[in-house]
């Protein structure tokens, strides 16, 4: 039996509207700058460029507490928010703490000047993953248990789960 | 890190070996007695690294951010090593013995590098896999999930026989002298954890080859290198190897030299474990820059250093495995999934594909086994990293076309074996949805890289980032490459310790910096005319420096010049060693030139890093940790015990806490008679006979206030047979036992002082 409050490490992804857009090694320096200005909530430490790996992980921010990407899988690009330290709370606060870290820093890659004016994110479809197995395998089970949770956090959007068995938990909230 | 850290030991229970249970239990106590305050920073190193658990970059809490160096305010300021941090991110390396990896694996690595790392699996130039960005207190449970699909991390770093590599074609090649994989398999689990190898000064690297004159095992460049050779004896064709010993890359490169041209198959553990026993033994402890096997045998010659292994073999007491895997050898090889078949292009080919890219494929990726009917393919990884979608469909391919028959290479890819090669081009088209049908397999495409400045400690320039840089000019001028261009390898390095293997290679780089007009600027050495071939035959020569941002130019005009003027049929080393090192250099003297920073200040940066280039983030190297004597280990060992003890008298376990307790104390004075003879009594009774004549009637174990207090305490608890009455006794034993512990540490401190030491 799922307890919803016991689920952790909610990753939120928002989709890149026009991908061809934009040059995903402009992503290196300004995440270098969130660093040094420690523009995030969480401790910030390195950047991984993954570019080279086709629908791979893209260029990373990595931190203590969550990592932040311009992640390619799939071959769709997006701001992922990966939660990797535990948080207090309901699945709900946990579930807006990571939605909220991953629209702020959407906002901020819009506003930074290499991006300005060419990246545009779509608010309308974010997809939420929850990045440990063990908690949340991706099942018929989790999937009642979560649902009701995350359909009430995105009120009058489609919620669809994704993915196989063997991929991590995932749904998708699409606005109507 | 992980929520779900506690619940995996229970979750896993039935699926993970009693054996790596017990280890992997031993490992999470260590843990804990660690954040206790209970075991000393450059123990726990050790520790960590013999479990796979490495250091990575900024993780002394420290980091440049171009300008200025700033300190990372990790929440804890525990460390879990010398000058480590216990937040920072680390490494997990996994020892994937010979490369072999079969479908449940690939998930489960799949699963990890998505749960815990960054999304990729890294695949190492010794065959290893690495998840980088790792949070210590991760590691148990990815190792616990590991286990479970019989997968170990043990002394995959450290100073231990490190992952044994081999052929990743063994046993389809065409050129074998037969399979090395038994052996290869054979010594990995016989050498893991062998009593014998665990007090070496260094690392100790193992390869199988099945032939001397390629490449795949690189022979000559390992501590112990095995090719496979036959020879007939009474009439019989019997199977044994050509051993080499000593060699090694890093910053003094040497090449292995010749042990014996024929050890018979029966012999080849014996030998192994005879020259672990001497490298323990002899190799140098303090100075690690001369630690490795190559610098005994250098110091010793060969010949003396193989009368002493010979030596050592005659008194080594017989283990029945040294033999045992001989009689599985025959009906060991792997199966096909399904049978042999000839590719008919027209007839295989599905409707609407993509033959010209099969076609080219197929010519690089595609090699036809010994075996009629049967493929190897490759699967060529950019840089040796894999995204956990491809490693499913690397899964998912292996169970439709071949038995799970995947191997990792040297050069940082995966192979397939067995396909039928009618399945060919529906496997092409398999690959190719998952991004891994790139058709650079052996090629000048196919970059080898280490971690280099983007995760590695060491790393002074950035060899993915270069790797990255020339991969996609290359490939870029894939379809209008010349043969002979195409047919070149490049490998780089961070750094002069050449986990890049930039010897080895037609073209290889490795990390340096210069100071030019008051900064410090990325650049790369350049190596040229190594050999890969004939078991990694020749190292190449050191040209000079160049910044690395004039790399990719450098090679266009060192490939260009072969190109035009190579005379018909001559290698790339052949062309190197005839125009000689004094033109190659002048061919690139204006590429080592640095416009000044006002020109081109991107000079003054490196490749995918924006920030201004330093070397300032240089760490410590981990490669091999300290040297962590055995004794360290057992008594550290010990105080796992007491605390195990512990908790066995907290859950209402008095007796077995007491046992507890006990046996702990008899391992501490087992581990002084070691420490002082080299070899020590396994039964209870003679340890402690031999404790109390060498260690306590001669007072070399008394405390100078309560003199002989603790060892009386042992003696009493062995007379009483580790027996308490009640959960007073076991306590008041458990604290014995811990006293009892600290004071072989102080008379372990107090040898170390007046070496007194004398080697049986
Ligand atoms: S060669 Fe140097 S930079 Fe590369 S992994 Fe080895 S130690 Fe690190």
């Amino acid at each position: 039996m799922i307890d919803p409050n016991q689920v952790q490490h909610i990753n939120i992804k928002i989709f890149v509207e026009n991908p061809v857009a934009i040059d995903l090694a402009d992503a290196i320096p300004v995440f270098h700058n969130w660093i040094k200005n420690s523009v995030c909530d969480e401790m910030l430490v390195d950047v991984a460029d993954y570019r080279h790996v086709p629908a791979g992980p893209g260029v990373l921010l990595i931190g203590h507490q969550a990592n932040y990407s311009l992640d390619h899988r799939e071959g769709r690009l997006g701001l992922l928010y990966n939660r990797k330290d535990a948080l207090p709370g309901t699945f709900r606060d946990r579930l807006n703490q990571a939605f909220g870290a991953a629209l702020r820093a959407t906002e901020l890659l819009e506003d930074e000047p290499p991006f300005r004016g060419k990246l545009k994110f779509n608010r309308a479809l974010t997809e939420v993953f929850v990045n440990d197995r063990l908690l949340a395998p991706n099942t018929d089970e989790t999937w009642q248990a979560l649902k009701p949770e995350i359909q009430e956090y995105f009120p009058g959007c489609v919620v669809e789960r994704l993915g196989e068995p063997r991929d991590l938990f995932r749904v998708s909230a699409t606005t109507r | 890190m992980k929520a779900s850290n506690p619940f995996w030991k229970p979750h896993l229970a039935d699926r993970v070996p009693s054996q790596m249970a017990a280890e992997l239990e031993v490992f999470e106590n260590e843990i804990a007695l660690k954040k206790q305050g209970k075991i000393e920073d450059r123990v726990f190193a050790e520790t960590r690294l013999r479990r796979g658990a490495y250091g990575q970059r900024y993780d002394n809490g420290q980091r440049s951010d171009g300008q200025t160096t700033k300190k990372l305010l990790f929440p804890s300021e525990e460390t879990k090593g010398p000058n480590t941090l216990w937040d920072a991110p680390g490494m997990q390396r996994i020892k994937i013995p010979f490369g072999g990896l079969d479908a449940p694996q690939l998930e489960m690595l799949a699963d990890l590098c998505e749960e815990y790392s960054d999304g990729i699996a890294h695949i190492t130039t010794r065959q290893d896999v690495q998840l980088h960005f790792i949070h210590i207190d991760d590691t148990p449970s990815i190792m616990r999930r590991l286990a479970s699909v019989g997968i170990t991390t043990r002394e995959a770093c450290g100073n231990a026989v490190r992952n044994v590599t081999a052929c990743p074609i063994a046993g389809v090649c065409r050129e074998q002298v037969f399979d090395v994989t038994p052996y290869a398999k054979a010594i990995a689990y016989f050498m893991l954890g062998h009593p014998d190898a665990q007090a070496f000064g260094r690392k100790f690297k193992i390869s199988f080859s099945g032939c001397k004159d390629n490449a795949c095992a690189l022979a000559r460049l390992h501590d112990f290198g095995a090719i496979a050779a036959t020879r007939e004896i009474n009439g019989r064709i019997r199977r044994g190897f050509e051993l080499w010993v000593g060699g090694g890359l890093g910053p003094v490169p040497q090449q292995a030299r010749l042990f014996d041209e024929f050890v018979p198959e029966e012999e080849i553990l014996p030998i192994g474990q005879a020259i672990a026993r001497v490298f323990a033994r002899l190799g140098e402890k303090k100075n690690r820059n001369t630690a490795r096997i190559k610098f005994l045998v250098t110091k010793l010659g060969i010949a003396e250093f193989k009368r002493l292994v010979m030596e050592e073999r005659q008194i080594l007491p017989y283990d029945p495995a040294w033999t045992a895997f001989l009689k599985s050898v025959p009906t060991d090889a792997e199966l096909p999934l399904k049978p042999p078949s000839l590719l008919q292009i027209d007839a295989a080919w599905p409707a609407n594909s993509d033959k010209a890219n099969f076609d080219r494929w197929r010519a690089t990726n595609v090699y036809s086994q010994r075996q009629a009917g049967y493929a190897t393919v490759t699967i060529a990884l950019p840089l040796g990293d894999i995204t956990a979608t491809q490693l499913r469909a690397v899964a998912d391919a292996s169970r439709k076309y071949i038995k799970e028959t995947v191997r990792s290479t040297v050069e940082q890819n995966l192979v397939l074996r067995w396909v039928s090669e009618a399945d060919l081009p529906a496997l092409f088209e398999d690959l190719k949805k998952g991004d891994l049908a790139a058709a650079t397999a052996g090629t000048v495409m196919d970059v080898v890289s280490c971690p280099g400045t983007d995760t590695c400690k060491l790393g002074i320039a950035s060899s993915r980032g270069l790797a990255s840089e020339l991969r996609t000019r290359l490939t870029a001028q894939n379809h209008t490459m010349d043969e002979a261009i195409r047919g070149l390898r490049i490998k780089i390095s961070g750094c002069f310790n050449s986990c890049g293997q930039h010897h080895v290679s037609d073209l290889g780089f490795y990390g340096v910096s210069r100071n030019k007009n008051g900064y410090t600027v990325p650049h790369f050495q350049v190596v040229l005319g190594g050999e890969w071939t004939h078991n990694a035959g020749a190292y190449g020569l050191a040209i000079g420096a160049v910044p690395s941002k004039r790399i990719p130019e450098t090679v266009e005009r060192i490939t260009g010049r072969y190109l035009a003027q190579r005379s018909v049929g001559e290698s790339f080393q052949a062309f190197v060693k005839r125009i000689g090192k004094a033109e190659c250099k002048a061919m690139l003297d204006d590429l080592m030139q640095v416009p000044s920073h006002d020109l081109d200040p991107s000079f003054y940066t490196d490749w995918g890093d924006a920030r201004e280039f330093t070397i300032g983030d240089l760490g410590v190297g981990e490669c091999a940790g300290e040297v962590i004597t055995p004794i360290d280990f057992a008594l550290v060992a010990c105080e796992r015990e007491v605390f195990e003890a512990q908790l066995s008298l907290d859950s209402g376990q008095f007796e077995k806490a007491a046992a507890m307790a006990y046996e702990s104390m008899l391992h501490g004075a087992q581990a002084l008679l070691k420490f002082k003879f080299f070899f020590a009594p396994e039964d209870a009774d003679k340890i402690v006979a031999e404790f109390r004549a060498q260690f306590y009637d001669t007072e070399l174990f008394f405390d100078p206030f309560v003199r002989g207090k603790f060892a009386q305490d042992f003696f009493n608890a062995h007379d009483d047979g580790g027996r308490a009455a009640s959960p007073e006794s076991a306590h008041q034993l458990i604290e014995q036992a811990q006293l009892f512990i600290e004071a072989c540490y102080s008379c372990y401190a107090r040898m170390s002082a007046t070496p007194s030491k004398v080697m049986a």
